[in-house]
């Protein structure tokens, strides 16, 4: 292999790795507050690739980004206003189906307003031929974009939680909600919270990769399907761990490009999840008596 | 007995739709309703697993596709070019192949559909103790998640082969001589006696897995539902029962499968999708779960509008919306609260 | 010895919640583990039954070793256990709970139960007629169709002994089967301990209610901070010094 095929393997496991890492992120953060696997995480990431196209008619790229990623941090908070929030104690099973749910009519709902067919954000820079040379590769600088932005998202969030008062009560939420309901700290505004988080993360990554993955109505499931075998990876509810786990998964599928056929990549993620769940569903760097103690 | 009254509803319901439609010329509902049984056999064996054995599978498409596939593929695929494979010889001599001549009047060797039938089943079996061992160790989540992975993966598989048609699936799959004069097929001159066929199948089904809730096993299932460990502690072996109970819904499935592609005459990849397992997990929840007859009657409804088109292309979006408002409103499902609603009022009235 | 326990630790994390417990219960005694909140008992039941797998040393059952074998295995050898926070069926009336104990005492399977054999028939009405018995032993036959989780906390107890006495045990394991009743109740379950007792059933006990263990068990032993610290007889235990220190607190030892 050469340097120039490598450093392209490489930049390419990253872009993709980190996206994924942002969507087990985002699968995280509600665990973490909630308990639930949020099935329509792909969603959020869909939306804001979505809704960003269509408000880049009228708006500026910069100001069409924000108002995208603004608009699905309140969708986010709307479904869990309307979904989640006034359940009590629902069943693991009960929310599975509703998540579910809920990203069939996001999905959907998709379908009808923009239609089937594959859209994308202009270029940030350039065009689909502009190009800058890295280690010897020759990527689109929006690749650059991608992991520029992702990166600076996966560590503001984790200055969020360490510095601010919000982020220390989302925090203490997830290591024991009773105990952080008893402190006062209102568990259902963090809860809202934590959605408008996921969303505002995915969506923000799913403008930013619009341009090289597109954007369409139907990317939500794959897209989930690959942040939740990273979140596993990584161990359920450990933010930086998934960072990891999502590179990691990004790199094994680039580097596979050469030996596994394309109509099995998908495959890739989807056995890995599988070896996963059954060989250390703790995670790959996950205590296991740590993780005996979670609500399964 | 009791448990077997509605069964015998049942049987009268089959033959009084059938009379209907012969009274009111309008045959063509059988089309429908023939595929809206096989439907509801995935179904049924789906509500076993989620509603007794409280285990969720999101892929059980993936054994449907399996079984539908896997005979199809055995049953229209030429052997003739590997006629002198000795183990395409030692199926011939022991009668498991059948030779006649296609549209074009070549040779055209294949599987005996009996034959394709038992080999489907029999790898479905495989693959559900091959996945339902370390699949059913996983709770919650994990296990939601797992068996949407094994359904995605078959669907992966069913598009990359040639060998299923890729994204076309497999078409001209013959009918399914089961007895003399009877075929699963969608012959026109047949469609009675498959509406008969494909419904004595769920009538049969039911009465296997009523009986089956009724007995100690089904005692044992719902102990292991509602607390596993000290059902495990009682002396149930809970892993095997929980296997047990999802090969069996697995088989169920590929049944379906298997006499729905004969009787459709082919298969395409939307049946191995994730959607169409969720479909069917929607179902079960909206029958009530632990209802085996929520879960019939509701999939017949469901599945005979969506079948007529009545909803239109928003078919994927209708089922989304029940799943979301019976799961908010109504977790013991749609049946459940009118059910238990009119039993309270009768009591009352009682007193 | 029916029941042989050597060397047995338990470890969670950094916590030893049993450590390097070793006692015996011989068979037809009732034996009582006491010791304060926390000592471990639970956690020691739950070793023997299966439930948990000990970090180190070995538990024989008829002379068998049982330790890492599943609990529904140890069950079928004739042990069956209550739950300090009661474990019932949710759903079952408290007949099918009861039901659900005679599962190792008979044999029906997948195919026969789908088939609805007749034999099958025959067998079921056999465990109905055997658990009903055990809930009229138990006072609570006219609860036999109620949902047994929506009963009162006492009547759930009742239901949750009728299932592990449905078992037929060799040795029974009972995780404070006096919590949370009032005296007459209390005084009941040591009748009915004393009975099965009678009866040939081996029983070992956990309990808080001192009168109660002093009552009715042969032997007892003591745990605290996962270790025993004594064992013998009601009188001698009362009289352990170590025993007073710990039950009464240093200051007034
Ligand atoms: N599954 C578990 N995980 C972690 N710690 C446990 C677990 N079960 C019990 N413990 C701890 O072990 C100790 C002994 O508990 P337990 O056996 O319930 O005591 P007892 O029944 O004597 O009151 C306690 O400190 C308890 O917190
Ligand atoms: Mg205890």
């Amino acid at each position: 292999m050469t340097l120039e095929l490598f450093s392209q393997y490489l930049l390419a496991g990253v872009t993709y790795g980190i996206i994924y890492a942002i969507v087990g992120i985002g699968f995280n953060i509600i665990y973490n507050t909630t308990g639930i696997i949020n099935f329509a995480q792909g969603e959020f990431v869909m939306l804001g690739g979505m809704i960003a196209i269509s408000m880049h008619q009228w708006l500026p790229l910069p100001l069409a980004i924000v108002a995208a990623v603004l608009l699905v941090m309140l969708i986010g908070a709307l479904v869990e206003i309307l979904f989640i929030r006034w359940l009590d104690r629902p069943s693991v099973l009960r929310m599975i189906i509703i998540t579910i749910g809920i990203s069939i009519l996001v999905r959907e709902a998709a379908l009808h307003i923009w239609g089937e067919g594959v859209r994308s954000l202009p270029y940030f820079v350039g065009n689909e031929i502009t190009t800058v040379r890295i280690m010897g590769a020759r990527v689109s600088p929006q690749v650059l974009w991608v992991i520029g932005v992702c990166t600076v998202m996966v560590l503001a969030l984790s200055l969020f939680f360490k510095y601010t008062l919000q982020g220390k009560k989302m925090q203490a939420c997830a290591a024991n909600r009773v105990a952080a309901t008893l402190c006062g700290i209102s568990t259902k505004n963090m809860v809202t919270l934590s959605f408008m988080l996921s969303a505002g993360i995915g969506a923000l990554a799913g403008c930013v990769m619009s341009p090289i993955t597109y954007s369409q109505y139907d990317i939500g499931t794959g897209l989930a399907i690959k942040g939740f075998t990273v979140a596993i990876l990584g161990g359920l509810g450990s933010s930086m761990a998934a960072v990891a786990a999502g590179l990691l998964l990004g790199l094994i599928e680039s580097f596979s490009v050469s030996v596994v056929p394309l109509a099995f990549q998908d495959a890739i993620s989807i056995s890995l999840l599988l070896a996963i769940l059954f060989l250390r569903p703790h995670g790959l760097f996950g205590n296991k008596d740590a993780a005996d103690l979670k609500e399964f | 007995m009791k448990r077997h009254l509605p069964l015998g509803l049942l049987v009268l319901a089959i033959i009084g739709v059938q009379l209907l439609t012969r009274a009111t010329d309008t045959a063509f509902y059988l089309t429908p309703l023939t595929m809206t049984a096989y439907y509801s056999l995935v179904i049924v064996g789906l509500c076993l697993l989620m509603g007794y054995a409280g285990q969720i599978s999101l892929g059980h498409a993936g054994f449907f596709a399996i079984g539908g596939y896997l005979s199809a593929m055995l049953t229209t695929k030429n052997l003739v070019p590997f006629k002198d494979n000795s183990l395409i010889s030692l199926c011939d001599e022991l009668g498991l192949l059948v030779h006649g001549q296609d549209m074009f009047g070549s040779a055209f060797t294949h599987v005996q559909p009996w034959a394709a039938c038992g080999c489907a089943i029999l790898v479905t079996i495989v693959v559900a103790y091959a996945i339902g061992i370390p699949v059913l160790k996983l709770k919650g989540h994990y296990l939601a998640m797992a068996t949407l992975g094994f359904g995605i993966i078959v669907y992966r598989l069913a598009l990359a082969f040639p060998l299923f048609g890729e994204a076309d699936g497999i078409s001209d799959v013959p009918g399914f001589p089961l007895l003399p004069g009877l075929s699963v097929s969608g012959d026109f001159s047949s469609r009675v006696s498959n509406y008969y066929l494909a419904w004595g199948m769920v009538a049969l089904a039911m009465w296997l897995l009523v009986n089956l809730i009724h007995s100690r096993v089904g005692r044992a299932l719902k102990a292991i539902h509602g607390a596993e460990g000290a059902a495990n502690a009682t002396g149930i072996n809970t892993a095997r029962y929980k296997l047990n109970t999802f090969v069996i819904s697995a088989v169920l499935a590929s049944v379906a499968g298997i006499f729905l592609t004969h009787y459709n005459g082919g298969i395409g990849p939307s049946e191995a999708g994730i959607m169409k397992s969720v479909r069917y997990v929607a179902i079960v929840a909206i029958g009530g779960m632990a209802n085996l007859w929520g879960a019939l009657t509701m999939g017949a409804l469901l599945n005979i509008m969506s079948l007529r088109g009545m909803f239109g292309s928003y078919d994927d979006a209708v089922f989304g919306a029940i799943l979301i408002v019976i799961m908010l409103f109504a977790p013991q499902g749609l049946l459940g609260i009118s059910l238990s609603a009119t039993f309270k009022r009768i009591l009352r009235r009682g007193e | 010895m029916l029941l042989e326990i050597k060397n047995l630790s338990r470890r969670f994390g950094g916590l030893q919640a049993v450590s390097d417990a070793s006692f015996s219960v011989r068979q037809g005694m009732i034996k009582a583990v006491i010791g304060p909140n926390g000592a471990g008992k639970t956690t020691l039941f739950n070793l023997i039954s299966g439930t948990l797998l000990p970090s180190s040393g070995a538990i024989h059952f008829k002379g068998q070793p049982i330790h890492g074998l599943p609990p529904y295995r140890i069950a079928r050898l004739g042990m069956a256990r209550t739950y300090q926070n009661i474990k019932l069926y949710p759903g079952m009336t408290a007949l099918e709970n009861v039901m659900v104990g005679r599962h190792c005492r008979s044999r029906a399977g997948f195919i026969s139960g789908m088939l609805s054999l007749p034999w099958t028939k025959k067998e079921e009405n056999a465990s109905r007629a055997a658990a009903l018995e055990l809930l009229a032993l138990l006072d609570i036959a006219d609860l036999a169709e109620v949902e047994a989780t929506s009963l009162a906390f006492g009547q759930q107890r009742a239901v949750e002994f009728a299932r592990a006495l449905a078992m037929e045990p060799e040795l029974l394991l009972l995780d404070e089967p006096a919590a949370g009743l009032n005296i007459y109740e209390t005084a009941e379950v040591a009748r009915l301990i004393t009975k099965i007792n009678e009866q040939g059933i081996t029983v070992l006990l956990v309990e808080h209610d001192m009168s109660l263990v002093m009552d009715i068990s042969h032997e007892i032993v003591v745990l605290s901070f996962g270790e025993k610290i004594a064992e013998g007889t009601p009188s001698e235990i009362q009289h352990n010094k170590e025993v007073i220190r710990i039950y009464l607190g240093e200051d007034d030892a």
